[in-house]
């Protein structure tokens, strides 16, 4: 459903939400080094993250009027993974892509803040928030019948693959992928810096290019419809019990043991 | 084509619940409970409003661009996660720390936005400082904006135009990347307003100057690393015998004493006692004599800015005063209804839209190259008038709970109070309109 850019074969490396925080490497024969490499990251822009929440009256959504929004705290560590790859010279470009109503351009530029080059914007009409629903990074991989190593804590290059710690319920698990490969953002892969004065500067002269999902011959059309939004039930008060043959009776009596 | 019923667990959302355990809880507030609203975002953990997002509009007008719009979000992110999370705790202490959150902003660029880039600074113009003054506003408190101010626009404006090469690698620099503190000596006990009856003096002895003196009101007095102290170093008439110093403060014979304030409690306001300070002569900013006129040249600046920094917060008073009341019932009705309530915030809020406005030309003006002194002045003298009057008839409609120390009404009431004496008091304001306006009587000569 998302429009493919066509830069040759990339690495993504996605949040783990469906919100795309998508870096592409544009691999060359294992002969090239890294830093030839273009890298390609996902930003959207989304209700903040500390808001609360209300469900609108009609139960069709989420109250998004007058809310605020920022980026996607997610994009922000896989913008920040972007430029720390650039600046230990294992990426020669970072371009900013932002799927959107008109405003998607604000995150950009905030992107470009953060030290991306350029940005693409392809403009999608209609409201979407971040549903967290952990899809984009995998369906990006299926697509292009990529590996995929998802919620990363930590991503170091070796030779011409790459190591990935991501972090599962059990633990830490460590990944090996050769490139192309699709590579998700969690919380602790790193601390986004802030959008510093100077670098705000020298976004002024850095572009944007503007497009149409019709630019892509990709189809819009969605093949999910949301019926219904609702609160999550409320929490029920518990009951306290006196001893643990109580406890295991009240269960049995419940039909849950 | 697929249908679903979706259910948004958010409050236990994975990403939410990650995000904000890493992050610092704000601190849970009072007894103060606001039914769900949309204005103003309302922080999941705390209930405590979040600072409003910065609007891509702000571009619409005539002095901010889109490069105004990303500088205030970046310096908003900034506050919102490093700074407004400590403030409550920062004013229980009645001091907060100078050196880390002035190195933060200081390492994203915000200390020296319109200073020579020769020296860290990058060579913006004013627009930018009117941009960072109005965005601190979303700072929880008067005091921490108010520090910040001293640091770049009240301290170090004659020091950047005038000052040696020496002095500006010495104090201006570090300044501006946030390492050293800096604070402003002109007042002293027995001249605020009159600036010119200083009687902190200056005597050249071999290649240094001996100070002898004191100042007051000095806002970061107390963790400083350098003054700018304005004192006399000569005899002469009154305008021409004073030169400005930099003065290192951690040399002996300097005393601080804390003063203790009604309001602004996280900004360490000091008394200094000079005794027989010894500072090198290289440490003059620009000419002997010269000093009043870079003070006066200061002035605009530091006045423009004063009231740059009030409007934010007088929004927010407003807002939250609308958003109060509209969840208080009284008699059956939220308070809001009453014509009395909404008609008056009305017409509080054009107020601080005319003033907004004000600043806004004055700034337009001046980055041309323009003298704004009259506007300037007017600008503080209107800030601070508004403030007492959007504070004190909005901590009114909160009733009993705008005289608690939980809200924030309560604590813009007294720190924004300072406004009109800080900064060139309301009298002396007026005095310079009126001399523009050609009505202010000529002094008899003494």
């Amino acid at each position: 459903m998302w429009p493919i850019f066509d830069y040759g074969r990339f690495v993504s490396i996605i949040s783990s939400s469906d919100v795309y925080g998508v870096v592409w490497m544009r691999s060359l024969a294992q002969l090239h080094k890294m830093a030839n490499l273009r890298v390609l990251v996902g930003v959207k822009r989304v209700i903040d993250y500390a808001v609360k929440i209300r469900v609108k009256p009609d139960n069709s959504g989420v109250v998004t009027d007058g809310v605020k929004h920022s980026m996607n705290p997610f994009c922000e560590i896989a913008m920040e993974e972007a430029v720390r790859l650039k600046e230990k010279k294992l990426a020669k470009e970072i371009i900013a892509v932002s799927c959107g109503p008109a405003q998607a351009q604000e995150t950009i530029r905030t992107a470009l803040a953060m030290g991306a080059d350029r940005g693409i914007h392809v403009e999608v009409t209609g409201k979407s928030i971040d549903g967290d629903n952990n899809q984009t990074g995998q369906m990006t991989a299926a697509l292009l019948d990529w590996p995929q190593a998802t919620f990363a804590s930590e991503v170091t290059k070796e030779n011409d693959h790459l190591k990935v710690v991501r972090e599962i319920d059990g633990g830490l698990e460590t990944v090996k992928v050769t490139l192309p490969a699709v590579i998700t953002a969690d919380l602790r892969l790193n601390e986004p810096r802030y959008a510093t004065l100077p670098n705000i500067m020298k976004a002024k002269k850095k572009k944007i290019a503007k497009h149409k999902a019709a630019d892509f011959g990709v189809d819009l059309t969605p093949t999910l419809e949301v019926v219904g939004v609702e609160d999550p039930p409320v929490r029920q008060a518990g009951q306290k019990v006196e001893s643990t043959e109580e406890l295991v009776a009240k269960l049995k009596d419940s039909g849950v043991v | 084509m697929i249908t679903c019923n979706v259910t948004f667990d958010l409050y236990k959302s994975n990403m939410a619940a990650r995000l904000l355990s890493k992050t610092f809880l704000l601190p849970v507030r009072g007894r103060f409970a606001v039914s769900a609203l949309s204005y103003p975002a309302r922080c999941k953990s705390s209930g405590q409003p979040l600072t409003q997002e910065v609007s891509e509009e702000l571009s619409d007008e005539a002095i901010f661009s889109h490069e105004h719009v990303e500088l205030r979000r970046s310096l908003n992110k900034i506050i919102e996660n490093d700074i407004n999370p400590h403030v409550d705790e920062w004013e229980n202490a009645k001091i907060f720390p100078a050196h880390q959150v002035f190195k933060k902003l200081g390492d994203a660029g915000f200390l020296g936005v319109n200073r020579p880039p020769e020296y860290g600074g990058l060579g913006l113009d004013y627009s930018y400082n009117v941009a960072v003054a109005e965005e601190l506003g979303n700072i929880k408190c008067g005091a921490i904006p108010m520090a910040i101010g001293v640091q770049t626009d009240m301290a170090t404006p004659a020091l950047a135009r005038f000052g040696s090469d020496l002095v500006k690698k010495e104090f201006l620099a570090p300044s501006i990347s946030g390492d050293k503190v800096a604070c402003l000596g002109v007042s002293e006990v027995g001249a605020g307003s009159d600036v010119s009856s200083i009687k902190t003096t200056a005597k050249k002895s071999g290649g240094d100057y001996i100070i002898n003196g004191g100042k007051m009101w000095t806002t970061n007095g107390l963790q400083a690393d350098w003054m700018c102290l304005l004192a006399n170093t000569s005899d002469g008439p009154p305008h021409r015998n004073k030169s400005l110093i930099c003065l290192p403060m951690d040399l002996p014979g300097i005393e601080k004493a804390k003063i203790d304030k009604i309001g602004m409690w996280s900004s360490d306001t000091a008394q200094i006692f000079l005794e027989d300070v010894r500072v090198p002569q290289s440490y003059l900013i620009g000419d002997e004599g010269m000093g009043f006129t870079y003070q006066m040249l200061q002035f605009q600046e530091e006045r423009l800015w004063g009231a740059a920094a009030s409007i934010v917060p007088l929004d927010t008073v407003i807002n939250e005063t609308a958003e109060y009341t509209k969840q208080r019932k009284i008699f059956g009705q939220p308070l809001l209804n009453n014509q009395a309530v909404h008609f008056k915030l009305a017409e509080l809020q054009t107020e601080v839209e005319c003033l907004r406005s004000l600043i806004y030309r004055a700034t337009g003006m001046y980055i041309q190259g323009k003298d704004v002194t009259k506007l300037a002045s007017m600008a503080k003298l209107k800030g601070g008038r508004l403030a007492r009057e959007v504070t004190d008839c909005c901590l009114q409609y909160w009733g009993g709970m705008g005289y608690t120390s939980d809200v924030m009404v309560s604590r813009a009431h007294r720190d924004f109070r300072l406004l009109s004496i800080g900064g060139g008091a309301d009298e002396v304001m007026m005095s310079i309109i009126a001399k523009y306006m050609g009505t202010l009587p000529k002094l008899k000569p003494q």
